[in-house]
Parts: structure tokens; C-alpha cells; sequence
């Protein structure tokens, strides 16, 4: 492949600080709403990873298609989905993304090209590839992103769908969030080969391995790989490595279960996402102290806004149970 | 006898299966977390050594064939699932081969497998993540299909399980981890294929299966104020049935209705009504009845999650629309 330059303007760089913190702040309030027993559905927090959605995103258009998993707040928002919808959503409402039917592992948002997140693990990998394969037979120029953790690398369906899609040269990126973690399992004691980069030469596609903590690198390889993919060229696997800082569900930290250690997290912490481009901002002057601040106090009243159109909704009526079962035409 | 809850009656029961018998051992995704099996498996990793307590990798579709593989070799593996709704990827080597095995090769080789699987619903969930697929595995010969509803049962059935030659769906619920019973210490077998009488009573018979059971007991109990007397069937083992617990109560009372939650189509709820139909007709007074889930998916809102599980009220009203 030859070697394209990417260059971010500094409104890019903006729209990116942006949605890591609207992503930030909104997984930190939703963890507080947890704990409150606000919310119930079971939440599996992004805190950590926010440059991985973010940069991976910001390469895509609307009408490019997202998949997800478990864990895809971020990728919801990344994508520029409602934000109102999405708390709705996690309080079991009629006017959540998915009409509180779904809760946090089953969000969708059509017209943002957010086309739905299963919490079976590696379950929408094949799906995405199944929109990548509509685009080619129709030959439009959209592409399509799988979003998947390092477990999933251990699903069979993972090598089947990653197979196909080379095999067939399928318009589509996918996109492993290695976060070192299967629930309480350490990357080393389920995978062979920890290398999750390096299968993509099994299936003769570019395998490439990014900081994912750091959201411009993975901003440049995912623009890559989407131009690569809508230009007919097929599939990349890009390996983001990352860390999330909560635990595997809900907003504790998990070190009290002795999981990982509080050496690791800290570590992770120091190389956080957010903090990264804060300073990138700062030292080349994009933006100054105070712009932050307004920013960040931008997006706090966009989350409170988001938690108050979720309370003053109304639940789904039970009458309406049955409803979506099958489609009605 | 001591008084045990459901979750530490399996934990006990494997500890001494894996003591008794060194053919046996655990492997399945979550074994070793702190959170996933509700303390079922606390202690066992450190007794017997990752050799024996394997916890595996996301890979529900291959692991299942090693289990099977392994069951065939000679080993007497239980296989955990820490949620039902995981299984699906796993459904092929559980139908396709464990299932056929036997059969297929004229009775010369046997898989003595243990799929112990649990029912996890509420809390939000939805729909991946809430699922009881008893009726999925009735339906597929060369399994058997148990569902403890007691710490006591809990005990025997896996025992039997994990001591029958063929391949056993142990199916157990969250909900009922910390319930109580009396459980003899020592290691002692409920039979597959009998179903236990949990209250007597003249007027109706009801079937039901695993935490069900426990709410029908709670709807008898109520209605027996108002002289309704509901004779209580636990079903325990889904398949093989036991026929005749079930006719021979029907043919006392008159009138049936069967208890299972999960999806009413093609599932336990009808096969149960048509033997109940076929082999206690000229018995029946009334209609038979059956209480399920909704044909829904379970939904994720606490408003619909409210009316989507059956309760003891479900069924109050089921037994005075035939009792009346
Ligand atoms: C088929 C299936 N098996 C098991 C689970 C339970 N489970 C939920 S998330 C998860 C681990 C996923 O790890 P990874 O893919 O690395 O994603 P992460 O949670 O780290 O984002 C598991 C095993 C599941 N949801 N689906
Ligand atoms: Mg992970």
C-alpha cells in the first residue's frame, strides 16, 4: 500500500477533544447513576478507550455503518448519535434508541449509521460484514466498522467473518479494542498468541497496531484503512491497544477482587487518552486552558440535559410488550 | 441433613464428585470469576488445580466439542455456561454430535457429558441476556433435560448427571441460589425422569418446573384460604418425564395446568399439555392451562420487565379462571 499523509485541521482536532469528553463525561455520570441505583441495565463503562470510537469515527460518514458490542456507549456517541436517546435508553424509556427495549448492550441509531450493538461476544462481527458485502453487490461506496474486544479474537465466528470479508474483499475496517482484559481474564491466559495484530496475515490483509490511547495515531490509521476499504482495496484489522479503567461491568474499579493490580491501572491512567490530547492541544496552542474549560462545561450541560430528558420521560406501556416482535408492514 | 443454600449445594456437590471420581472435571468461561457462577465454583481452582477447574477462553462452540471429545476419551467432563443465552454458538456440537453420538454409531461409543448451564435473567438485561432454552434441548433426541428447583435436587440431579453415561442439560437459576433446604452431606441421586409431589390437593394439578415451583407453592398456599386446594408437581427432569406423577394426580383432581417460563411455542408448557391431553382425557374436567413467558423477547425496561416473568399472582389467576 502506498503511503498516504494524513493532516488533522485544527477544527478536526476540536470535533475529537469533543467527543472524547462528551464520552468521558457522560460514562463518569452514568457510573454515579449506577451506583445510586438510578440504572439498573447492566453497564459496561468506556472510560479509558475514548480515542478508539473517537478516532476511528471521526474517519467515517454518516452513512458509513457502525457494529458494536457490550461496551458501546462510546461508539454511540463517537458516531453522533443522540445523546438524549442514549440516557433515555439506560433508564428503560419510550424515548431511549431503542424505545427502552434494549438498555446499554443494545443500542441502535439508524440514521447515524449506528446499525446496533450485541452483547454476545464477537455476535455483530459477521453483521457488519454482512452490510460491507450489501455495499459491494450494490456498489456504493460506504464502508462498514466492526468494533470488538481482544475476547472476541477467541470467538470461531471472528475467523470466520475476518475470512470472508478478505476473501471476498469486503469494504469494511475492523477495529479490536485491546484492552488486556476478557472479563476477568488476562489477555495472556486466552489468547496463544497475544498478537492480535499479526493474524491479519492469515487472512492476507494489512494488520496494523496502534496506540490507542492516543486518538490522532488512530485517527490516521483508521483513515486509512476506511479509504483503503471504500476504494475497493478490502479489509484492514487495526489493533488499538488500550485499558479500561473501570471494571469489566459497572463503575467499580475491580481492585478489590485482585483482578489486575493497582500498579497496571495507574499506569493506564497516567497514559490516558483524554490527558494525552489535552497536553497535544495546550503545547501547540490549539487550544488554551480556559477554551477547555468551556468546553468541558459545554458538554457537562449537554449530559445534565441528557439525564433530565431521560427522567422526565415516560416508560414503554406494558400494553405495548408484544410491539416489535415482528415487523409489522 | 444440613441446611444449605441452592449455590453452595453445587459447589459442595462438585467438590465431592471431583474428590470421588477423577474422571471428572469443570471447564466452561467463568469458573474462576469472582462474580460470573454466584459462588458456585469458590474454592475448587485452589482444591483441584487448573488441570481440573479450566476456565476457557470466549469459545463456546469449540469448547463444547473438547468437552465432548474428552467425554468420549473417557473423561466425565461438566461443562459450565455461565448463562444460557452463551450456548447458542455451542448448539452444533450439542445437537450434531453429543446428542447423535450414541445413536449414530450403533450404541459402541457414549458421551457421559454434564452441560451445567444457568438461567440468569432480570435486572434490566434484555433480551441476550435473560433466556431459559429448556424446551430447545427437550426437543433434541439423546439429551436428557433437568432443572433443579432445591438445594436438595440441586445435589441429586447433578450427581445423576454427572454419573449417567449420556449427555445431561443441568439447568439451574440465579434465583434460586440462595434458597434454602435440608441437604444430606454425603453425595446421593435425585433419578433422571422423576418428577417429586410438593403439595396435595383436590381441586387442581400443577406442573411446574425450577423457580416456578416455588411460586406455585406461594399461589396454592394463598388460594387454600379461599378452599381451593392445588395439588403441586415439580417436574425436576423435563425430559425424560415422568408420565405418570402426572396423570396419576390429573386423575384426581380433573384439572391441569402446566408452569414453565420460558417461550410458550412448541415448548415445555405444550408438550406436557398434550401427554396430559393424550393419556388423562377422559380425567379432565376443564381445559388444560398453561402459564409461560410472553412470545416476547425479554425486554430491557423495568416497566416491561415487570409484566414479561410470570409470579405466583400469573398463576392465582390462571387456577381461578378453571376453579371457579
Ligand atoms: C457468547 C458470549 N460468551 C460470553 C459472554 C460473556 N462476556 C461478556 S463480555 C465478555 C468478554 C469480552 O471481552 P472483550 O471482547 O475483550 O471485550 P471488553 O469487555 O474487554 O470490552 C464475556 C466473556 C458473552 N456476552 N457472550
Ligand atoms: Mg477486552
Amino acid at each position: 500500500m502506498t503511503e498516504r499523509t494524513v493532516h488533522l485541521s485544527l477544527n478536526q482536532l476540536q470535533a475529537m477533544y469533543k467527543s472524547m469528553l462528551r464520552i468521558r463525561l457522560f460514562e463518569e455520570k452514568v457510573g454515579d447513576l449506577v451506583r445510586k441505583n438510578e440504572i439498573i441495565c447492566p453497564c459496561h463503562l468506556y472510560i479509558g478507550q475514548e480515542a478508539i470510537a473517537t478516532g476511528v469515527c471521526a474517519a467515517l460518514r454518516t452513512d458509513d455503518y457502525v457494529f458494536s458490542t457490550h461496551r458501546s456507549h462510546g461508539h454511540y456517541i463517537a458516531k453522533g448519535c443522540n445523546l438524549d436517546a442514549l440516557m433515555a435508553e439506560l433508564y428503560g424509556k419510550v424515548t431511549g434508541c431503542s424505545k427502552g427495549r434494549g438498555g446499554s448492550m443494545h443500542l441502535s441509531f439508524p440514521e447515524m449509521g449506528f446499525i446496533g450493538s450485541s452483547a454476545i461476544v464477537a455476535g455483530s462481527i459477521p453483521l457488519a460484514v454482512g452490510a460491507a458485502l450489501s455495499f459491494s453487490i450494490r456498489k456504493t461506496d460506504n464502508v462498514s466498522v466492526a468494533f470488538f474486544g481482544d475476547g472476541a479474537t477467541n470467538e470461531g465466528v471472528w475467523y470466520e467473518s475476518l475470512n470472508f470479508a478478505a476473501l471476498k474483499k469486503l469494504p469494511i475496517v475492523f477495529v479490536c479494542e485491546n484492552n488486556l482484559y476478557s472479563t476477568h481474564v488476562h489477555i495472556s491466559d486466552h489468547l496463544a498468541d497475544t498478537d492480535i495484530r499479526k493474524k491479519a496475515e492469515i487472512f492476507r490483509i494489512p494488520g496494523i497496531q496502534v496506540d490507542g490511547n492516543d486518538v490522532t495515531e488512530v485517527f490516521k490509521v483508521a483513515k486509512k484503512a476506511v479509504d483503503t476499504a471504500r476504494q475497493g482495496e478490502g479489509p484492514t484489522l487495526i489493533e488499538c491497544m488500550t485499558y479500561r479503567w473501570r471494571g469489566h461491568v459497572g463503575p467499580n474499579d475491580d481492585l478489590n477482587t485482585g483482578l489486575r493490580s493497582k500498579e497496571e491501572l495507574a499506569f493506564w491512567k497516567e497514559k490516558g487518552p483524554i490527558k494525552r490530547l489535552e497536553k497535544k492541544l495546550l503545547d501547540n496552542n490549539f487550544l488554551s486552558k480556559s477554551e477547555m474549560l468551556s468546553i468541558r462545561s459545554e458538554i457537562e450541560k449537554e449530559v445534565d440535559e441528557s439525564l433530565k430528558f431521560a427522567k422526565n420521560s415516560p416508560f414503554p406501556q406494558e400494553e405495548s410488550l408484544l410491539d416489535y416482535v415482528f415487523k409489522v408492514s | 441433613m444440613t441446611r444449605i443454600q441452592y449455590n453452595k449445594s453445587i459447589n459442595q456437590t462438585l467438590r465431592q464428585l471431583m474428590k470421588k471420581d477423577d474422571r471428572v472435571f469443570l471447564i466452561g468461561q467463568g469458573i474462576t470469576s469472582p462474580w460470573y457462577v454466584g459462588c458456585t465454583t469458590t474454592g475448587l481452582l485452589s482444591e483441584f488445580g487448573s488441570n481440573r477447574v479450566i476456565d476457557t477462553p470466549v469459545s463456546e462452540n469449540g469448547i463444547t466439542g473438547v468437552a465432548i471429545g474428552a467425554a468420549l476419551a473417557g473423561m466425565r467432563p461438566v461443562l459450565l455456561f455461565p448463562r444460557m443465552d452463551f450456548m447458542h454458538y455451542a448448539m452444533d456440537q450439542l445437537i450434531n454430535h453429543a446428542g447423535s453420538w450414541h445413536y449414530m454409531f450403533g450404541g459402541q461409543l457414549n458421551v457421559p457429558l454434564t452441560v451445567w448451564t444457568i438461567i440468569n435473567r432480570g435486572g434490566e438485561q434484555a433480551a441476550q441476556h435473560s433466556q431459559s432454552l429448556q424446551a430447545m434441548f427437550t426437543h433434541i433426541p439423546g439429551l436428557k433435560v433437568v432443572m433443579p428447583s432445591s438445594a436438595y435436587d440441586a445435589k441429586g440431579l447433578l450427581n445423576s448427571a454427572v454419573e449417567d453415561d449420556g449427555p445431561v442439560i443441568y439447568i439451574d437459576d440465579r434465583w434460586l441460589y440462595e434458597s434454602e433446604d435440608d441437604v444430606p452431606e454425603e453425595l446421593f441421586n435425585v433419578p433422571i425422569g422423576e418428577g417429586a409431589l410438593r403439595r396435595n390437593g383436590k381441586d387442581v394439578t400443577i406442573a411446574a418446573t425450577s423457580y416456578m415451583v416455588g411460586e406455585v407453592i406461594k399461589a396454592a398456599d394463598s388460594l387454600a384460604d379461599e378452599g381451593i386446594e392445588t395439588e403441586v408437581i415439580d417436574m425436576r427432569s423435563v425430559k425424560p418425564l415422568d408420565k405418570d406423577i402426572l396423570i396419576n394426580s390429573v386423575k384426581k383432581t380433573g384439572r391441569f395446568i402446566v408452569v414453565d417460563a420460558s417461550w410458550p411455542s412448541s415448548g415445555i408448557g405444550a408438550e406436557v399439555s398434550s401427554i396430559v391431553g393424550n393419556e388423562a382425557f377422559k380425567y379432565l374436567k376443564t381445559p388444560i392451562m398453561r402459564v409461560s413467558l410472553p412470545d416476547s423477547p425479554a425486554p430491557a425496561s423495568s416497566s416491561l420487565e415487570g409484566v414479561y416473568y410470570p409470579t405466583s399472582k400469573t398463576i392465582i389467576s390462571k387456577i381461578r379462571e378453571l376453579v371457579s
